[in-house]
């Protein structure tokens, strides 16, 4: 009744004017919450990116960037509130850290024309750009995460999986149940047994899951966790005396702030990961000078390095070298979302380019097209050094089975462009 | 002085028990119904569809709903989350299985579908009362949301377990899906409160809710006084239910789109529909109204406040928003127990005598 007014007032007070010369890149990011232990790491990355580039280069392109960042709360109702708020503002490219709410926008920011980065989650098939035209997940999607954690099961087994018993420990979520399909397809290829223990949000309680652990003694564990699910996850594993050099989490489940509260008993934890681990590159040196001694670091500033925080620096990163891309392209400074996502569509990630920014070795190389909107599948593993507090990779990257993930990515596509009404073209 | 009832005469039985016997009370509910209706939806874009809008019109329903079962007719429901997610699941079925029928019916479909499952999960209710009632639904809920996470088909086999909404339309406008106009989505929904709001309210004033508060007030006598409280406690299920499922609906396929059970239907959602009706008050539909209000854009208001205006970091004002909303929840419970519908209600008392009271 009244109430009807006050949102009208309210609603008026929103209708502050956007300013468009600027690069806006919303981060939806998440600082409370059960997700928060996993969201402030890399929300602090994306941000210090961000605002080295504004300090050293002026922005990109000479173009001043400008960051808004809204909180989510990993929560979807929260989520469409931060997009709808932020898409008038002329926003580039969300990067919502959340697979809810990815897809949530999915249709969405199609419509609107805004691309979307889902780097490392969201949904998979959105890896084939010829259905999901705004939607790019590259540098790799769970399923190449499931499949790089079974090749690298394969090399400590000497090749052969056969007969062995794998648990899938996972988020009950869209997240968690990612990798089903294609966990399965590689157990009929590789002949091991796949026993599936969902963990329902937000994954305090997990006892009887590795109860059931403790009585089927798997082989091995993968887990697909995030936020306080991780924690607990590895506490208990730590409790049940499970082997922690047989237990893989996805990238998603590899940040410091998992594995310390274990303490001594996480040594030996595997996680995987699309990117380099530590701080010993020279963009942090940039990052000190720019961002930490200038007093301009997000958050409490205690993330640098870490897993996470590299993460969300990494997105930045490739997000900023899209927008360079799309400046090229479109020879213009500044942009609009189209032109954005002709800019990712054209992204070509080298060495020689990586190098440049003073993240040497940092991550795969890759290049987009519009049929590939995901990369080609590589990632490595890590494993935490409780000692040392620290991850190091004890592997090289490794490719994906790309023969068994590539036509269920061609599959899953296809039954979306067929719901949806959409024709496929490239 | 303006608002009292000195010269306003009633001339039939009607006149003298309608909703509104006040003419300013009267003209005042036309008007907001006249702004809702034909100027809002020229004036609105998607922000504030999607996030003012929606959400209030479909918490309302939701709130209107349980508070017919927990206002009117007594019987505490923790359940919510779980009815909302049949009503959900329910349209998502009927969409995918009919894509060729209106939006209208097969969210009335599910209202229908949510309402058989609210009986079932209300017979308990004849046996059981109270805390040991609350229990038994909270037991729907999780049992509800368990449901439809484990059997592939409510989701039609999909790899994420997520249920997407489809395009669908309304008279040949587009409903659900992304390609919505704010406006289309805005008078759908408030369509569905219009109709929620005017059926709950005829509906408690007439003999079955005087049945549901005779069950409320003392069930035992209200039995000996004739009231058969098989009927009148399933009955209650039954609306209340209808309503929830109705809101459900709409949550998923015209506010969301794209809807995990356990994360939009969980625990927390029953929570947040009971302390709605709980702030807004007990057994009053402007109530449940009120409480939607308070809880959908109380939180949106203290973002703009605190992060648009004051440019604080978004952790904070998050934080800020739990102390605030749950200071101000301890405050109403504890100055005005029957929520803002009786402040409203205490407020027309006051206006009635002003400028002369005694």
């Amino acid at each position: 009744m009244k109430l009807k007014m006050t949102t009208l007032a309210l609603g008026a007070a929103l209708a502050a004017g956007p300013a468009m010369a600027e690069l806006v890149f919303p981060s939806l990011s998440y600082r409370t919450g059960p997700y928060a232990a996993n969201g402030i790491p890399f929300a602090d990355g994306y941000a210090d990116y961000f605002t080295l580039l504004n300090e050293r280069d002026g922005g990109i392109g000479g173009e001043p960037i400008r960051m808004i960042e809204c909180e989510t709360g990993y929560n979807t109702e929260k989520g469409v509130e931060c997009y709808e708020s932020t898409k008038g503002e002329g926003a580039l490219v969300y990067q919502p850290l959340s697979t809810g709410i990815t897809y949530q926008l999915i249709p969405k920011a199609t419509a609107d024309g805004i691309p979307v980065h889902s780097m490392g989650y969201g949904r998979t098939s959105a890896k084939d750009g010829s259905v999901f035209k705004n939607i790019f997940n590259y540098p790799t999607n769970y399923w190449d995460g499931a499949s790089v954690a079974i090749k690298h099961l394969l090399d400590l087994n000497g090749g052969s999986l056969e007969g062995k018993k794998i648990a899938l420990v996972y988020h009950n979520s869209a997240y968690g149940k990612e990798p089903i399909r294609t966990l399965e397809e590689l157990g009929k290829k590789h002949g091991f047994e796949l026993s599936l223990l969902p963990v329902d949000h937000p994954g305090q309680e997990q006892k009887s899951q590795w109860l059931q652990i403790r009585r089927e003694k798997p082989d091995n564990v993968i887990m697909y966790g995030w936020g306080v699910m991780n924690q607990v996850a590895v506490q208990e594993a730590a409790n049940i005396r499970y082997p922690m050099d047989q237990f893989i989490g996805i990238w998603w489940s590899g940040s410091e702030n998992d594995v310390r509260p274990a303490g001594d008993k996480a040594n030996g934890y595997k996680a995987l990961t699309f990117h380099n681990v530590g701080d010993d590159f020279p963009v942090f040196d940039d990052i000190q000078k720019y961002v930490v001694d200038t007093g301009k670091a997000a958050g409490a500033g205690d993330q640098i390095g870490t897993a996470l925080y590299n993460r969300g620096l990494y997105a930045a990163m490739l997000a900023a070298e899209a927008a360079k891309t799309a400046q090229g392209i479109h020879d213009t400074k500044a942009l609009t979302p189209a032109q954005m996502r002709d800019g990712m569509e054209a992204l070509e990630i080298t060495e020689a380019k990586m190098a440049d920014l003073g993240l040497p070795n940092f991550g795969p190389e890759f290049t987009v097209s519009c049929e590939n909107h995901g990369g080609n599948g590589f990632g490595a593993v890590a494993q935490w050094d409780a000692a040392a507090d620290s991850w190091s990779l004890i592997t090289d990257y490794i490719q994906s089975d790309q023969d068994v993930l590539a036509p269920l990515v061609t599959e899953d596509a296809q039954a979306f462009a067929a719901e949806s009404g959409i024709e496929p073209s490239c | 002085m303006f608002y009292r009832e000195a010269g306003d005469f009633s001339a039939s039985y009607e006149e003298d028990s309608q909703t509104f016997p006040i003419k300013f009370d009267r003209y005042r509910y036309y008007l907001v119904l006249f702004i809702a209706i034909a100027v809002i939806p020229f004036v609105i874009n998607d922000y504030w569809v999607n996030s003012l809008f929606l959400p209030f019109l479909i918490y309302a329903i939701a709130a209107i709903g349980l508070n017919i079962l927990v206002g009117y007719c007594g019987q505490v429901s923790l359940g919510t989350g779980g009815f909302m997610a049949v009503g959900a699941y329910a349209c998502y079925k009927f969409m995918t299985a009919f894509p060729d029928v209106s939006m209208l019916v097969h969210v009335l479909l599910s209202g229908l579908v949510t309402a058989g499952v609210g009986v079932l999960f209300g017979l308990p209710s004849l046996r059981i009362k109270g805390f040991y009632l609350a229990v038994a639904t909270l037991a729907a809920q999780f049992f509800l949301v368990w449901l439809f996470n484990r059997v592939p088909w409510f989701y039609n086999y999909s790899a994420s377990g997520q249920i997407s909404a489809p395009e669908r339309t309304f008279f040949g406008i587009e409903i659900t899906g992304p390609n919505t106009q704010a406006w289309a989505t805005y008078l759908f929904c408030l369509m569905f409160v219009i109709f929620s709001a005017y059926v709950a309210r005829n509906l408690t004033r007439g003999s079955v809710g005087r049945k549901w508060m005779a069950i409320r007030d003392m069930d035992i006598a209200a039995e000996i006084i004739g009231v058969n409280p098989l009927r009148a406690k399933l009955t209650a299920f039954a609306v209340s239910s209808f309503f929830i499922g109705i809101s459900g609906a709409l949550f998923f396929a015209v506010y969301l789109g794209a809807v995990e059970v356990g994360e939009a239907f969980g625990i927390q959602k029953s929570f947040l529909v009971l302390f709605m009706i709980i702030i807004g008050g007990l057994g009053s539909i402007f109530g449940s109204f009120a409480g939607a209000a308070f809880l959908v854009l109380l939180p949106v208001a203290l973002k703009i406040v605190g992060v648009d205006w004051f440019g604080w970091p978004t952790d904070i004002v998050a934080h800020l928003q739990l102390v605030i909303v749950g200071g101000l929840i301890i405050i109403f419970l504890i100055a005005e127990p029957h929520g803002l519908a009786q402040l409203w209600r205490v407020a027309k008392e006051k206006l009635r005598l002003w400028p002369f009271p005694h």
